[in-house]
């Protein structure tokens, strides 16, 4: 029985709430500066506590301009992530074809390569096409990161959804685009969930290969970064920082729900 | 008559790999059909074929006189229970049925009664609210059973129908499907690995090895006149005798099959053909005899009960020249 299994012994506990601090103490800080009276820098404790800094934050167009870019790049990469990579992932796990392998792992590749080389590798092929730097070169940089995420998702559904629901599916008179939106599409539905918001997550905080391919425009954390270093109404930044935070968290608790069953292979009945 | 299906010539290779070679095979309406053979001798590819999930590479495939050579399986009127059920799992059971009714766009009531139809005749009536994951392994080939019934295909194919279940609800299943087909009068052709399962279900069997059809026949045909050394063996395990030893008993240098329950031992008498007992199984009611007849192995199944031979003693072993079976295909 589970509740016999011996409980863990103080030092344990002990050392997993240390290491629960240490990760977790720096954004409980980040959380208390957001309602400091001090605005010029950070004292410790704070001399006072306010709510004003929320009310100028929400008067910040800059702040708006940046969120708002964000929340359009991170939703326009995980649109562009969620065709490609489930396309990628189906052709993968469906086929055998020359070169399976390789495919597989040169789609794995930019999320193991350090940010910067894609930066700086995007970053001098939009020079040497003479691409223009806009919303779509940042939107193509997050996506390559995206599109990752989305095809491990829905790889591993794929591979846990027998193949034969398919051809049975044929059998029984669907053509392939029935065949897509009443049997594969169910089936992969939750995967492509969890994989389209993690890539939103990913997208929306991401740092590296936006400063690489965007111009003027800012993001919320290049804006964040640019802020920390010009000291102006610095509890904005805090503010903010916790609205990132909030929505970065929820996705991925979402998508960590949604995943966390449906261990047996889906259509494979015995 | 025309043929439910008919295979002319029909080749699948997979580069190198011929798993089907010049198959032909005519299957008559309303007939139980068996393609028998080992694993690898493409049996499975040949079902696969008159479903339409594989192209023959040559020859030509027609299903109640209608050329089916390059039509999708979506548009054949063949349907398939696969071995591993491929149930829906995002479907209950009553879904799962009516899945090819909503795809015709049956209205819904229709769509319901018949899939409450078809679930009555495979008796699992009250179960269609029910998830495929809460089916015992019986019940979900019931549900892929009446899937594939539930819009009367005039073929219905069954893939090692009852490869995966145990030994009782096989027995029991395959009496099912026997008065199933009757009931529905619709040809049902399945593939086995099983010759037991085969030569008790089928109407008529034909034998595959190696990507080619070695014999079509009644079960009794096949397993009585096995036409080849293959088949003898295959089949219940005929023994197999060469020319050598057949010219000597019956004066043709053929090669030729003899079944096991058709040799008789006794104690050792002049005059009549002496072997050595070299091992014996006991299988209950029957025991089986392994004899060494001047370097020809025979085995036997002897009824069992105290006369049988031990291991080693010297036996006179006897049977009818008429049980032995000359083989055609044999040169």
């Amino acid at each position: 029985m589970r509740s016999d299994v011996a409980r863990a012994p103080l030092g344990l506990k002990l050392a997993a709430a240390a290491g629960l601090s240490f990760l977790l103490a720096p954004l409980l800080i980040i959380f208390v500066y957001a309602f400091t009276t001090e605005e010029k820098s950070f004292v410790w404790p704070p001399p006072g506590l306010t709510l004003k800094w929320f009310a100028v934050t929400w008067g910040r167009p800059d702040v708006w301009a940046a969120l708002s870019l964000s929340v359009q790049v991170a939703a326009v990469s995980t649109a562009v992530a969620l065709v490609l990579g489930t396309l990628c992932a189906a052709a993968v796990s469906q086929s055998r074809f020359f070169g399976r392998e390789t495919i597989s792992l040169l789609v794995i590749l930019p999320m193991a390569l350090p940010g910067i080389i894609t930066g700086i590798a995007l970053r001098s092929a939009f020079s040497l096409l003479e691409i223009p730097f806009s919303f779509w070169t940042i939107v193509l940089g997050h996506a390559t990161f995206c599109i990752v995420v989305v095809y491990n998702n829905a790889v591993a559904r794929f591979r846990r959804t027998s193949g034969s629901l398919i051809e049975v599916s044929m059998d029984l008179g669907a053509d392939g685009f029935q065949t897509f939106r009443y049997i594969i599409l169910p089936n992969i539905a939750t995967a492509l969930l969890a994989g389209g918001m993690l890539a939103f997550a990913l997208s929306f905080d991401e740092v590296i290969v936006t400063t690489f391919t965007a111009w003027q425009q800012q993001t919320l954390p290049l804006w964040m970064l640019e802020e920390l270093i010009r000291p102006r109404q610095r509890p904005v930044t805090n503010v903010v920082a916790m609205v990132v935070v909030l929505v970065t968290l929820l996705p991925i608790l979402g998508a960590f729900y949604l995943t966390r069953d449906g261990d047996q292979v889906a259509g494979a009945g015995k | 008559m025309t043929a439910a299906v008919s295979l002319r010539s029909v080749s699948r290779h997979f580069g190198p790999v011929k798993a089907m070679d010049k198959v032909d095979l005519e299957i008559v309406p309303g007939e139980f059909f068996a393609m028998l053979g080992p694993s690898g001798s493409g049996k499975t590819t040949c079902l696969r074929v008159i479903a339409g999930f594989e192209q023959p590479t040559s020859g030509s495939i027609a299903i109640f006189g209608e050329d089916a050579t390059g039509v999708p399986p979506y548009r054949r009127n063949v349907n398939t229970v696969f071995q591993d059920y491929a149930l829906f799992p995002h479907f209950n059971v009553i879904e799962n049925v009516a899945y090819s009714l909503m795809l015709r766009k049956v209205p819904k009531p229709e769509r319901l009664r018949q899939a409450g139809e078809a679930l009555e005749l495979v008796k699992l009536s009250g179960y269609g609210e029910r998830r495929p994951a809460q089916l015992s392994g019986g019940q979900r080939q019931r549900v892929a059973l009446a899937r594939a019934i539930v819009n009367r295909p005039s073929v219905l194919l069954l893939d090692e129908p009852l490869g995966a279940l145990d030994l009782k609800l096989r027995e029991n299943m395959q009496e099912e499907l026997k008065s199933l087909q009757r009931t529905l009068g619709i040809t049902f052709i399945f593939v086995t690995h099983d010759q037991g399962e085969a030569l008790s279900m089928a109407d008529r069997v034909a034998v595959f090895s190696e990507g080619r059809v070695m014999q079509v026949g009644s079960p009794e045909e096949i397993y009585t006149k096995p036409n080849s050394r293959f088949v003898a063996d295959f089949v219940g395990s005929s023994n197999v005798l060469p020319p050598a030893f057949v010219e000597g008993v019956a004066g043709v240098r053929r090669w030729a099959s003899l079944r096991p329950e058709a040799i008789r031992v006794g104690p050792p008498d002049v005059g009549r053909p002496c072997a050595t007992m070299v091992s014996r199984i006991y299988l209950g009611s029957s025991t089986r005899l392994m004899l060494d007849l001047n370097g020809t192995r025979l085995h036997a199944l002897v009824p069992s009960g105290p006369n049988v031979p031990l291991q080693g003693a010297q036996v006179a072993v006897e049977f009818d020249a008429s049980a032995l079976h000359l083989m055609e295909g044999e040169g």
